[in-house]
């Protein structure tokens, strides 16, 4: 293979597995806006969505779209639920207990997967074969083009969502001011509820994808939490359209680092990213400084 | 329609409303004037469910609402503007006008919703030329109209504003009181004006409490708080005293 195929296949793998981090780092923006709270949890929904797919599809033998949407609800449900029992309670919580809480639930989720599932890895049947195609001397996995357009899709959706109908500009109306928000009316509490559901429903959606390529294990949300939360605060807490594009800059920076240096430095890679960020414009390249002053973080 | 009773609130250990009792008859425009610091955001926001009175009743339409959540209180006709109006700067004029709207868009839909916007544009008809601009780019007073605009949009039995006038030019401070009292004719909302500009206040009001460190201290008709010595002395800027006193 030339070094131009090689470094092409390098970047290709880079934007797959990107595209999950973007989704995931979405998912911190959702909840991060609603809230002010980074959801530690967040990496476990991907993780159920992937198990509750695996599950449903080769246990329960359920048709490939039923099962999806099925472990998309499912995983929506958990994240209310834990809404509901772990965050919902507190009254006036500091950014620490919140931080506290969302890891006791990650842990949690964690533990209730390998209960149930244990600890083996499992994979999933590619949504359509493994014939792959070729470019310039790399290949692509059809699965590759299925991760690309649902994450298209999904963006397209939360854009949507967001700009066009009443219920997503009571969500950004509650981030820009939790207070005035529930002066017009929207209930504050509501939309909490509601961004826990939305980003479990993206998290999932995300690991039922990425399984056929990636497989999935119970203890794999951490990894996925931090890296996406990397993308996040590189993106610019908050910023929708940042955290898609960061996403997309650490899978590919990580997969040439694995590909060209070492793949022992692939999980380091994003870790590293982050820090640089911290260190030189906590803002994210797409934040605004003062935004981020304002917040908690 | 509305009474307060006994209302005492609390920030922590604090005690911010002492014993507040008050009521406002339908159709009524109400001013509470007082100093800085003297509670009276607290109180509206007490009204409004944002804080909780720690003991007190606040009657409205005989029922107690003193302990529901803000939206509820706005679903039960008591819409507020808050100090510094607090519009929503990322979102367009439009937009925040439709989110004023939250509590009944799905009820009423979106012709009643179109047809009560318009109804804002005659009100403030800059608003409409600034429909599309995001909030957060429009003037102190255009901003000012804008969260009024938005209050008015969940069509409020009540009115609560607060401080309305505040950083605005003279002329503009004149736009926005002749509005309210323009709102009462035109749709019989009742107001509760909370005011800094005491004399402007008094004027367009029917009566008038007046505040000091969270104590109602006097109440009565506009006109007779108009011409009261103490409140001319402490908030209407009159020093003159008369020589023979
Ligand atoms: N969130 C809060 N926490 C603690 N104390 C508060 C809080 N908000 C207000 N206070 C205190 O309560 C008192 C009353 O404040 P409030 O804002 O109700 O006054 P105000 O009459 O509206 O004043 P202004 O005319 O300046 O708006 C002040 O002493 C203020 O410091
Ligand atoms: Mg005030």
């Amino acid at each position: 293979m030339s070094l131009f195929s090689q470094i092409l296949q390098f970047l290709l793998t880079g934007i797959t597995i990107g595209t999950i981090y973007g989704m995931v780092a979405l998912g911190f923006n959702i909840i991060y806006n609603a809230t002010g709270i980074i959801n530690f949890a967040q990496g476990e929904f991907v993780m159920l969505g992937g198990m509750f797919m695996v599950w449903f599809t080769t246990v329960l033998k359920i048709p490939m779209i039923a099962a999806f949407a099925l472990s998309v609800i499912m995983v929506t449900l958990i994240g209310a639920l834990f809404e509901r029992l772990a965050i919902y309670p507190l009254k006036r919580p500091s950014v620490l207990i919140l931080i506290m809480i969302t890891l006791a639930g990650s842990i949690i989720m964690k533990g209730s997967a390998m209960l149930f599932w244990g600890k083996e890895t499992y994979t999933l049947p590619h949504f359509s074969g493994e014939e792959p195609f070729y470019l310039f001397g790399a290949t692509i996995l059809p699965q590759t083009l299925w991760i690309l357009g649902i994450m298209f899709v999904v963006v397209i959706i939360l854009a949507g969502f967001f700009n066009f109908t009443m219920l997503g500009k009571a969500m950004r109306a509650c981030a820009v001011n939790p207070t005035a928000a529930s002066l017009v009316g929207i209930s504050v509490k509501k939309m909490v509820l509601l961004s826990f559901a939305l980003s479990a429903a993206l998290g999932a959606t995300a690991g039922i994808i990425i399984t056929p390529v990636a497989l999935m294990e119970y203890d794999r949300g951490a990894i996925l939490a931090l890296k996406g939360f990397a993308a996040a605060v590189l993106g610019g807490l908050g910023n929708g359209v940042g955290a898609v594009v960061a996403g997309l800059l650490i899978g590919i920076l990580e997969s040439l680092g694995a590909g060209l240096i070492s793949s022992g430095y692939k999980d380091a890679i994003a870790l590293l990213v982050l820090l640089l960020v911290l260190f030189v414009k906590p803002s994210g390249i797409f934040g605004v400084s003062e935004a981020s002053k304002l917040k908690e973080f | 329609m509305l009474r307060l009773l006994n209302i005492n609130t609390f920030y922590g250990e604090i005690h911010v409303l002492k014993n507040i009792s008050l009521h406002i008859a339908e159709g009524e425009i109400v001013s509470l004037i007082g100093a800085n610091g003297a509670g009276k955001t607290t109180l509206l926001n007490t009204i409004s469910g944002i804080i909780n009175a720690r003991t007190g009743q606040i009657m409205y339409n005989n029922k107690d609402i003193a302990r529901k959540s803000p939206d509820r209180v706005v679903k039960m006709g008591i819409s507020q503007v808050p100090e510094g109006r607090q519009i929503f700067n990322p979102l367009t004029v439009l937009d925040n006008l439709k989110l004023g709207s939250y509590i009944r868009y799905r009820r009423d839909g979106s012709r009643k919703i179109q047809r009560d916007i318009e109804e804002m544009f005659t009100l403030f008809p800059i608003l409409q030329e600034r429909q599309n601009q995001l909030a957060g780019t429009l003037s102190g007073g255009e901003q000012q109209m804008l969260a009024i605009g938005r209050a008015l949009m969940s069509r409020p039995r009540i009115l609560l504003l607060d401080e309305p006038s505040m950083g605005l030019a003279p002329l503009v401070v004149t736009e926005i009181f002749k509005t309210v009292a323009r709102l009462r004719e035109m749709s019989k909302t009742t107001i509760f004006l909370v005011e800094q500009n005491a004399r402007a206040a008094l004027k367009l009001s029917d009566r008038g409490y007046v505040m000091e460190t969270g104590k109602i201290m006097f109440e009565g008709n506009a006109r007779d708080l108009l011409e009261n010595r103490e409140v001319q002395r402490a908030y209407l800027g009159k020093e003159k005293k008369p020589i023979w006193e």
